[in-house]
């Protein structure tokens, strides 16, 4: 008997069998599940940028909410080089759809992506995606209550990704929310922290040169250009600041809040 | 019946994985930051360990041992890409909490030490009853220490505010030791300690004999 259990045949035969049953259960699951997942992870992208607006108080709310109060939003298309909304036909012909456009893949696809160089990529992602999606609140007239605008950047272990919410100005910030980063928990990891995330609100991003002047600062951050940093965590608030550098600069946000918001 | 009953007891406080055997002490320090996580870990490895003994034992007359442990590491990884699939689905938020910790319990040692030491020896229903015990000596650890952190630092338990902590207002001001790694490695100290009080067979023997101190007998 034990001969024959360890012949190679039988080797051969309960390894194959093994793997096949490993692996039709982990698939199937996987396929199962999978709807779940990606409902999971609209609704926790979803309450962010409302957590950003400062729409979403998570000691009041729950996710039961969050579909409601996300209706409020608009989602639009960005052409980020040229400052401006994607039309209908353009989004159509680009084959975009900002329900479900998904700004980290299509970083990584050449034909609407492009490389950033060295001095050019301050916030360290290697890559910019030409499109991104932004949530909008408008008034009946027209008029912008809130935009909000996906982040992203290097802080210590990996990119960071948020929302940055601001007012109708384009200048004042409402809020920041992080929906996915790898930093240091209880420090880099901070930055999820409601409290300090509550110093954000009405610090302004651009000095009267339409320079981007905001600072993540040692130390107070008492002015209006200014938070403080996350203590121990000098890394991950560097990160922070060049993140907000980058997406309000040129490659960034700023003709698209020059030309549609600001103007 | 009886037999069952104590392959279920005895691993949760006379033969305690964390405790006794000093296994899988890794995620006991990474995810008892707050108390919901625990829990989740804590059913999450109790049914990796269930069934993956009661999985091993079934087919263990089967089993090359060539490729035991590949087969024993297949099974268990498994069951553990399974269970991080489900915890994701069902609850998202605790799940980026523990981040990679769920994807290590292919890698704790109580899921593996179980599956050598007895699942490859038993029949499947002991064996199935055994990963339980195993599981929630495990858990009856983690519990502790994820009770105590979370108390002592962030003054909540499972979120609701027990202590009200000076930053919201209150009085207690949260010791940040608690929420960093060694705190846990404290807490599990005191914990075995206790435990050997009370079990005093427990105790190891010294390893080596400690040399009486012997001026008089010259430099050896």
């Amino acid at each position: 008997m034990s001969s024959n259990v360890n012949s190679v045949k039988n080797t051969l035969k309960v390894a194959l069998g093994l793997c096949v049953v490993c692996s039709i259960v982990i698939s199937s699951a996987a396929v199962i599940l999978k709807p779940m997942q990606t409902a999971n992870e609209i609704l926790d992208r979803n309450k962010n940028i409302l957590i950003a607006a400062g729409l979403f108080d998570p000691n009041v709310n729950t996710n039961a909410d969050v579909e409601a109060m996300f209706a409020e939003f608009t989602p639009r298309m960005v052409d980020l080089d040229e400052g401006r909304y994607l039309t209908e036909e353009e989004m159509q012909s680009l084959g975009l759809d900002p329900q479900t456009y998904n700004q980290q893949t299509a970083k990584n696809d050449p034909e609407i992506s492009g490389a950033l160089g060295g001095e050019e990529d301050i916030a360290s992602i290697r890559r910019r995606a030409d499109y991104a999606t932004v949530y909008v609140i408008q008034n009946d007239q027209g008029e912008y209550q809130s935009v909000v605008i996906p982040v992203s950047g290097y802080g210590l272990w990996g990119i960071m990704y948020g929302y940055l919410a601001l007012e109708s100005d384009g200048n004042t910030i409402r809020g920041i929310g992080f929906y996915d980063h790898q930093e240091t928990p209880g420090l880099g990891g901070e930055i999820s922290n409601p409290r300090w995330q509550a110093q954000w609100p009405d610090k302004e991003i651009y000095d009267e040169n339409n320079e981007v002047a905001f600072r993540v600062v040692k130390g107070g951050g008492q002015g209006v250009h200014q938070v403080d940093a996350l203590s121990g965590a000098t890394l991950t608030s560097r990160g922070v600041e060049n993140m907000i550098e980058f997406w309000l600069g040129e490659r960034g946000f700023a003709p698209f809040l020059r030309n549609e918001v600001r103007s | 019946m009886s037999m069952n009953k104590t392959i279920l007891i005895k691993p949760i406080f006379v033969e305690n994985p964390i405790a006794l055997q000093i296994l899988g002490v890794c995620s006991a320090l990474a995810v008892t930051t707050s108390l919901s996580v625990t829990l989740v870990m804590c059913v999450a490895l109790t049914s990796v360990v269930a069934f993956s003994n009661l999985f091993i034992s079934m087919i263990r007359n089967h089993m090359p041992s060539s490729i035991r442990i590949i087969i024993q590491m297949t099974i268990i990884a498994s069951l553990v890409i399974l269970v991080d699939q489900v915890l994701r689905a069902f609850v998202y938020d605790i799940s980026r909490q523990l981040s990679v910790f769920v994807g290590l319990i292919i890698t704790n040692c109580i899921v593996m030490g179980r599956a050598e030491a007895f699942a490859m020896k038993n029949p499947p229903i002991p064996s199935f009853i055994d990963g339980i015990g195993n599981g929630l000596g495990y858990s009856v650890v983690l519990i502790v220490v994820g009770t105590l952190r979370e108390l002592f630092g962030s003054g909540t338990l499972l979120g609701y505010t027990i202590l009200p902590s000076v930053a919201n207002g209150g009085w207690y001001q949260p010791n940040g030791l608690m929420l960093l790694a060694p705190s846990a490695f404290f807490i599990i100290g005191f914990f075995i300690w206790i435990l050997r009080n009370k079990y005093s067979e427990q105790v190891e023997k010294d390893e080596f004999a400690m040399a009486p101190h012997t001026a008089e007998g010259g430099a050896h």
